[in-house]
């Protein structure tokens, strides 16, 4: 069964030094909040795994959390690159990371695999890249066909951390809209926290396939309101596309973006602080 | 760029591109689409002659409509315009995999004679000069859609001899590489100043057509291989003034809602 509980206290629980840490949402619903969390908490050495880095790990590996990094498409939606993950890769800074890179298809069926419980998952990719020599990928040969084909690992997060609209009262998360591989990811986990835009008596979507996550396949369920912004929960808020187009500027040079990681992260005490201060500086 | 007549505004060679890779779709086809320029011509495509293409993004989007273009491959509006919403294992496994998809609609940073393409790396893998994106959807839909349309801007930069990474195989570093695939790879590449195809036998990209007001100097200067050139040589037809219409109409009403934040982005 899942504990409702402050995000603060779920990051501190859940999330210790040198941990693998997946937190997907595909580009809907990413858990900024959670990722916010664990800069305040100045985690270390984590390996990230995430389809879509997005603006999150660009700002989590800007600030030194993240050891690895286990990807298939590191840019900012739309606009162009994420600079703090390049200046990682390029220069090592603020420290070197070590890539684990596939394409999407082999991401999520690394994903299906370890929520299957099996060692590895079988697409038909890879064939002909240059990703083949530089990754975890195998050629094996279908037993009854002949056909080659690729084999990935399973990829077992000790974390999977995804944001919903709604959990209710016992944990059994709801969620809607584009809807990525957090249910793969979350099932992969060893452990899982799903951040909530609210939480409810009874959840608004009604059918037999309302829960999106029963209760007692999450560890911790924790309300943040607006908690995936600048990305959005379809039926709450909106994708801030003006704030991951201001982002490029932000995050282009070392200085600025530590100041702005400094006045918007480290130094508010919340998401709601965040949120906040956001907010007066978008009507400033 | 050319006047072309009096029913025809002056247009940019980025419209040209554009216009082209559109024509490219033909109505009733499944196409899975990458961001940017090939979500641009897609959605010209559908607006115009293509009314019922139907439109996969790799967000499990599925047969959407949007009204503006999305930033990002998961924008709101993709998902409230679908005719349905799939995670993205399955899009990849039932969708692409599953051979659904007619025609994959690619972009890539280089691209080189046998139409192999880099979306990963400039300079080494392990220290590379310019680390880009990486591969997202682009190997699996290179390697699975019936045949693949490739559109981007053609300058030294872009098309080289070698690309550094092939991140998604058009026919192989040898032009023999589609072993393991099952799409034909790409059967054109639409860029700003001309269009290519792949030769039936060699599969080397051959020059079949130049954009007006483009000479055949400037395609062969833009290209770093020695770049074959079909006799005949083909003029692309300017953009009709409805197309063009249609083209700008979409790009101002996706600037206006991309530059505005919505209160609701920061409700809390």
């Amino acid at each position: 069964m899942a504990e409702i509980v402050s995000l603060a206290d779920a990051v501190g629980d859940l999330v210790p030094d040198g941990a693998t840490v997946a937190m997907e949402g595909f580009t809907h619903l990413i858990p900024f909040a959670a990722g916010h969390e664990m800069i305040r908490q100045q985690k270390k050495d984590l390996t990230l795994a995430r389809m879509t880095p997005d603006v999150i790990y660009d700002q989590l590996i800007g600030m030194g959390c993240a050891r690895g990094l286990i990807f298939s498409w590191g840019g900012n939606p739309g606009v162009g690159s994420l600079h703090r993950f390049r200046d990682a890769v390029e220069h090592g800074h603020p420290r070197a990371i070590e890539l684990e890179e596939h394409s999407h298809a082999g991401m999520a069926t690394r994903y299906a695999a370890g929520a299957s419980g099996l060692p590895f998952g079988v697409l038909r990719g890879y064939a002909g890249s240059d990703l083949l020599a530089h990754t975890s990928v195998a050629r094996i040969t279908c037993p009854f066909t002949g056909e080659e084909l690729a084999a990935v690992p399973a990829l077992r997060p000790d974390v999977t951390v995804i944001h919903a609209q709604q959990a209710d009262r016992k944990g059994n998360v709801g969620m809607w809209g584009i809807s990525g591989v957090q249910r793969e990811a979350v099932l992969a986990a060893r452990s899982s926290i799903v951040t909530v835009e609210e939480v409810v008596d009874e959840l608004t979507a009604t059918g037999p396939n309302h829960v999106m996550l029963p209760t007692w396949t999450v560890t911790a369920v924790a309300p943040v309101p607006g908690g995936s912004h600048p990305s959005y929960s379809m039926g709450f808020t909106t994708r801030d596309n003006a704030f991951y187009t201001e982002w490029d500027g932000i995050s282009r040079d070392r200085d600025t973006f530590s100041a702005w990681m400094r006045e918007f992260v480290v130094d508010t005490s919340d998401h709601a602080a965040y949120l906040d201060k956001i907010s007066n500086h978008a009507n400033g | 760029m050319a006047e072309t007549g009096p029913d025809q505004a002056t247009f940019a060679p980025d419209e040209m591109m554009t216009v082209t890779a559109a024509r490219g779709l033909r109505n009733g086809q499944v196409c899975f689409v990458g961001i940017g320029l090939p979500s641009e011509a897609a959605n010209l495509a559908r607006l115009s002659h293509a009314p019922d293409v139907v439109l996969i993004y790799e967000s499990g989007t599925i047969g959407t409509r949007p009204e503006i273009l999305p930033l990002s491959i998961g924008d709101g509006e993709l998902a409230e315009m679908a005719d349905l919403v799939v995670s993205v294992p399955e899009v990849f496994s039932y969708w692409l995999q599953g051979g659904r998809i007619d025609v994959g609609f690619l972009s890539a940073a280089q691209i080189d004679r046998y139409g192999n393409l880099n979306s990963t790396v400039i300079g080494s893998y392990d220290h590379p000069d310019v680390r880009l994106p990486g591969a997202g959807g682009a190997p699996e839909i290179a390697s699975s859609a019936g045949e693949v349309i490739v559109m981007l801007r053609q300058n030294s930069r872009s098309f080289v001899e070698s690309v550094d990474f092939v991140t998604s195989v058009g026919f192989g570093r040898d032009g023999e590489g589609r072993i393991g695939n099952v799409g034909a790879g790409p059967s054109v590449v639409i860029t700003d100043l001309g269009v290519l195809r792949p030769d039936a036998v060699s599969h080397e990209l051959t020059l079949v057509a130049i954009h007006p007001g483009v000479s055949v100097d400037d395609a062969v200067t833009a290209t770093g291989w020695d770049l074959l050139v079909s006799d005949p040589l083909d003029v692309t037809e300017p953009p009709t003034s409805a197309e063009l219409a249609t083209l700008r109409d979409l790009q101002a009403r996706t600037r206006e809602a991309h530059a505005r934040r919505e209160a609701s982005a920061i409700d809390h």
